[in-house]
């Protein structure tokens, strides 16, 4: 087993500079804590954290599967104010409410899959972006019972302590990437999905004629992305304390897009280096609205997305990815960027 | 209550209708779903307001410098911007947002995110039938119906709009017959800003001006594009006025629920692509269909 472990490290790992950045990264977000625990720097950090589950789930249900959803905030916010309904009528604690808003939010994926089914891109696109849009024209027509435009307050937190949330959040979003990662790992020997959502998004025709039903993978792509998606929203209402109509927005919809198309698109690790960059760093830059920079945050993020759009339109970090690592043109095997030759079958790169 | 609800559907949908115009003939000619329509019509806003009330020029200076000005503006953020990563569709897709998102910080940060309000062009009232009607609604219903003539006639009797149809239908062939497609894109971005303009300048009397206006036309309008058919020019103006009718009735039928008419108009919708998955009159193209 330790053996098996070592060389997993020695040969899956150390020659592959992409999957060292991604450990130390992790490493790194663990030790946090230890280093500074002021509150403001561990509130961004963990509201970071569940917007990258935000982010990676609409990866895998758009990117992978390509059922490209623009209304991924209506699984987020239907969670979340099951999650202040939950509390404010039943007085449900933390361990009750998450996982019956999680289950919910899957349920509203079943059900937004209905009419999915039948449609392709644009349409499609155009169909999911209204679900959300007529959830908050509910939520604002029924005011007494869902607060209108100011939400529910008052939902408790999930641990007493900011360290703890911190915790618990970084825990869950590195279990679910991992989760997510391991799904749609098209080399996969022991999972399909992976494999058949590639497949459908290339061409559905040719997957239906190769003897795989369609139907249920679309549907199975709708609920691990609407499961992940209600989580993260479940426990971003515990965390903020509060619901709002902003989390079921067509701008909270488009966040997910963004952070995914400026990491990469088809990547799990393209949404993770989005948020980290967008979100956390230009909060940090921003001093919490102190400085110009927090001022016009929207308006700087836009601009940045408009340059890296520009330059690099498959993402950041595929276009990083693809500066320190080579793929062998015989093997596939990664490579990194030092060497001349593959390290398995000697064959020269480029 | 009858007469409210007939002005206001074709008030409302006359302005819908210039915007799903524009926005699902660009949609139909170049493949952009492009989500900074509605933006254009909000600086087009803004512009009138800005030159109205804070220069005091009049209204019609203000409209012959802002409309040229705006398309302008439309064509070279379609060949800066869009045109260069035209292959990569999410990428166009986000690209509009980002655009649409500048529009609106810009504007927040030079007008602030107050609400703002310009003099009616026309004042006063008109006897039509025994009822009294707004002279600016008139001017709204007016010009609709001249400027989507217009349309109709470039796009059906001239070689323009033989072009513009040419690469609607297929790219490739149109280039071999030598018709520059990149040059009927910008074309076709041109119209459709100029459109979304033109309803900007003859609504703004009417809709306040604030810098979020053009999240709320822009639902109303991707709901009209769906439920006519993407790329539809007939479709796009009837369902506008369908959506228009729905969303007027509810508002004025059931005042203390009005949030509820996003929820109809879009009900609406969902309604017809069960039914009919291509939208009223839409084109299903080959590699689209399920």
């Amino acid at each position: 087993m330790l053996r098996r472990l070592f060389k997993d490290f020695r040969f899956g790992l150390l020659p592959v500079p992409g999957r060292i950045i991604a450990i130390v990264f992790f490493i790194v977000l663990f030790i946090i804590p230890l280093i500074n625990d002021s509150k403001y720097t561990l509130f961004v950090l963990t509201t970071g954290s569940l917007l990258v589950i935000f982010a990676v789930s609409w990866d895998l249900l758009s990117g992978y599967s390509g059922q490209v959803n623009f209304g991924h905030a209506l699984f987020f916010g239907v969670s979340a104010y099951t999650v202040a309904l939950l509390h404010k009528y039943f007085e449900l604690q933390p361990w009750a409410t998450i996982p019956i808003a999680t289950l919910v939010a899957v349920g509203i994926g079943v059900v937004t899959c209905i009419p999915a089914l039948r449609l392709r891109v644009p349409y499609l696109s155009l169909l999911t972006m209204s679900f959300p849009l007529m959830l908050l024209g509910l939520v604002m027509a029924f005011k007494d019972w869902t607060g209108g435009e100011f939400g529910i307050p008052g939902i408790p937190p999930l641990a007493a302590t900011h360290v703890g949330e911190y915790y618990i959040c970084l825990i869950v979003m590195t279990v679910s990437v991992l989760i997510m990662w391991k799904l749609t790992d098209a080399g996969s020997k022991y999972i399909r999905t992976g494999l058949i959502f590639h497949a459908i998004r290339e061409d559905e025709i040719a997957a239906r004629a190769s003897g795989i039903n369609t139907i249920n993978y679309k549907i199975l792509a709708f609920i691990i992305g609407g499961f992940f998606c209600g989580l993260a929203g479940a426990l971003y209402a515990h965390v903020l304390g509060t619901v709002s109509i902003s989390y079921l927005s067509m701008t909270m919809s488009f966040r997910a897009i963004i952070y995914v198309v400026f990491g990469g698109i088809v990547s799990i690790y393209g949404p993770v280096v989005g948020v980290y960059t967008l979100q956390v760093l230009l909060q940090f830059a921003g001093q919490a609205g102190q400085n110009f920079l927090g001022q016009n945050q929207i308006l700087i993020m836009s601009v940045i997305v408009i340059l890296v759009l520009l330059f690099m339109p498959e993402g950041v970090a595929v276009w990083i990815r693809d500066k320190i690592e080579r793929e062998c043109p015989r093997c596939k095997l990664t490579n990194g960027f030092w060497r001349k030759e593959c390290r398995a079958c000697s064959a020269p790169l480029r | 209550m009858i007469e409210q609800i007939i002005i206001g559907t074709l008030v409302t949908g006359g302005v819908y209708a210039l915007l799903a115009v524009g926005f699902s003939l660009i949609f139909g000619n170049a493949r952009v779903i492009n989500m900074a329509h509605t933006g254009f019509f909000m600086l087009a806003a803004y512009g009138l307001y800005y030159f109205i009330r804070r220069l005091g020029l009049g209204a019609a200076p203000a409209i012959v410098i802002i409309v040229p000005a705006v398309t302008l503006l439309g064509i070279l953020a379609y060949r800066f911007l869009i045109n260069p990563i035209r292959e990569h569709h999410a990428a166009v897709l986000l690209m509009t947002v980002a655009i649409v998102l500048v529009f609106q910080e810009s504007m927040t940060a030079v007008f602030s995110s107050k609400y703002w309000s310009i003099p009616s062009l026309i004042p006063g009232f008109t006897d039509i039938l025994g009822v009294s009607v707004l002279n600016q609604h008139l001017l709204v219903l007016g010009v609709v119906v001249a400027v989507i003539a217009a349309v109709w006639l470039i796009l059906a009797r001239t070689k323009l709009g033989i072009a513009l149809r040419a690469t609607a239908q297929d790219a490739e062939i149109a280039t071999l017959m030598g018709i520059s497609v990149p040059r009927t894109l910008m074309i076709t971005m041109g119209i459709a800003t100029f459109l979304a303009a033109v309803a900007a300048v003859v609504v703004a009397p009417i809709w306040t001006i604030y810098p979020a206006m053009w999240a709320g036309p822009l639902v109303m309008v991707l709901v009209v594009v769906v439920l006519g058919g993407l790329g539809s020019f007939k479709g796009s103006i009837i369902g506008a006025f369908i959506i228009a009718l729905v969303q007027v009735s509810v508002a004025i039928l059931m005042p203390s629920y009005s949030y509820l008419k996003v929820v109809f108009a879009i009900l609406a919708m969902v309604i017809v692509l069960i039914v009919r998955p291509g939208g009223l009159f839409g084109v299903m193209f080959e590699e689209e269909r399920l």
